[in-house]
C-alpha cells in the first residue's frame, strides 16, 4: 500500500469521518424525529465543524468533492490519486 | 442528483492478503442482502411512498453506497496482492478465470446480482417491512462473516457495518409507525 501520507493525514481524515458520522446519525434520526430542536442544534453545530475540518483537509490534500462543491488549485487535481480505497 | 466525496465513511484496514475472506465478503457486495441491493431497493421505493418517509429512504439509500465502497475497499485490499495460485486455493479460481482481480456484482457462490433480489410492491407498509427484513438479514450476514474472520482489523470495519444495519432497522421501524399513524388519520367514522 502506498503509505505516502504522514500520520497527520490519517488523524485529520478520521476527525472528518467522526464528525460526518455524527451528521449521518443525526440526519437519519431527524428524518423520523423532525421536531427535536436539541438534535437540530447539534446537527447545525457539527455541520459547521465538518466544513471547517474539510477546508483544512482540502488546503493540504486536495479537493474532497467536485462538480463545484470544492475549489480547485492549478493544475486540476480532483482526478489525482490516491482514491479512498488506496489509502 | 448525487455528489461523490473522496473519502470512506469509516476507515477500512486489513491485516494481510486474504482472498478467502474476500470470497465471503462478496456476499455483501453483490448478494441478495448486500449493499448494492440495499441502495437500489431504497432509492427505487422512494417514488411511490408517502412524503413523510421519502427523506429517510433517500438518506439510508445514499449511505448504502458508502457501505458498498467500504466492502469494495475490503475486497480490493484482501485480494490485490494475491497470486493466481492463492486465488485458486481460496476458492476464487472461477472468479479469477472470468475477472482476474476485478470486482464483480455477485454473491459468495458466484451468482450474479439480479433485480429479483429487491422488491417494490407500491404498498408503503409492505415496502417498509421489506426494508426492515433486509436490514436484519444484512446484519445477520455480517455476523456470520465476522464469525469466520480471524482478522481483527477487518472485523473493526465489519462491526461498524453490522451496527449500521441495526440503526437502519430501528429507523425503518419508526418509519413504519409513522406510516401506520398516517393511514389511521385518513379513516373517518
Amino acid at each position: 500500500m502506498t503509505n505516502a501520507f504522514p500520520p497527520e493525514y490519517y488523524q485529520l481524515l478520521e476527525q472528518i469521518q467522526a464528525v460526518d458520522f455524527v451528521l449521518c446519525e443525526l440526519t437519519l434520526y431527524l428524518d423520523t424525529h423532525p421536531s427535536d430542536n436539541e438534535a437540530i442544534q447539534q446537527f447545525n453545530y457539527h455541520s459547521k465543524q465538518s466544513r471547517q475540518l474539510k477546508r483544512q483537509y482540502e488546503e493540504q490534500y486536495g479537493p474532497l468533492m467536485q462538480y463545484g462543491m470544492s475549489y480547485s488549485s492549478y493544475p486540476w487535481n480532483w482526478k489525482d490519486a490516491p482514491w479512498p480505497w488506496q489509502v | 442528483m448525487w455528489y461523490y466525496e473522496k473519502k470512506l465513511q469509516y476507515p477500512v484496514r486489513v491485516g494481510e492478503c486474504n482472498p478467502r475472506l474476500a470470497k465471503f465478503l462478496i456476499e455483501q457486495y453483490g448478494g441478495a442482502d448486500g449493499e448494492l441491493a440495499a441502495a437500489l431497493r431504497y432509492l427505487n421505493q422512494r417514488y411511490s411512498i408517502p412524503d413523510k418517509v421519502i427523506g429517510l429512504l433517500t438518506d439510508i439509500g445514499t449511505e448504502e453506497f458508502a457501505h458498498l465502497e467500504m466492502i469494495a475497499t475490503m475486497i480490493y485490499k484482501l485480494t490485490k496482492d494475491a497470486t493466481p495460485e492463492q486465488m485458486k486455493d481460496a476458492g476464487l479460481g472461477d472468479h479469477y478465470a472470468n475477472h482476474d482481480h476485478a470486482l464483480f456484482y455477485q454473491n459468495a457462490a458466484g451468482v450474479p446480482w439480479t433485480a429479483s433480489y429487491i422488491q417494490a410492491k407500491g404498498d408503503p407498509i409492505a415496502d417498509i417491512y421489506e426494508d426492515i427484513a433486509a436490514e436484519e438479514k444484512a446484519r445477520a450476514t455480517y455476523q456470520w462473516i465476522i464469525n469466520m474472520s480471524d482478522d481483527p482489523e477487518l472485523n473493526d470495519g465489519l462491526k461498524y457495518l453490522r451496527e449500521r444495519e441495526v440503526v437502519h432497522s430501528q429507523r425503518f421501524r419508526e418509519a413504519a409507525q409513522i406510516l401506520i399513524e398516517e393511514k389511521d388519520k385518513k379513516v373517518f367514522f
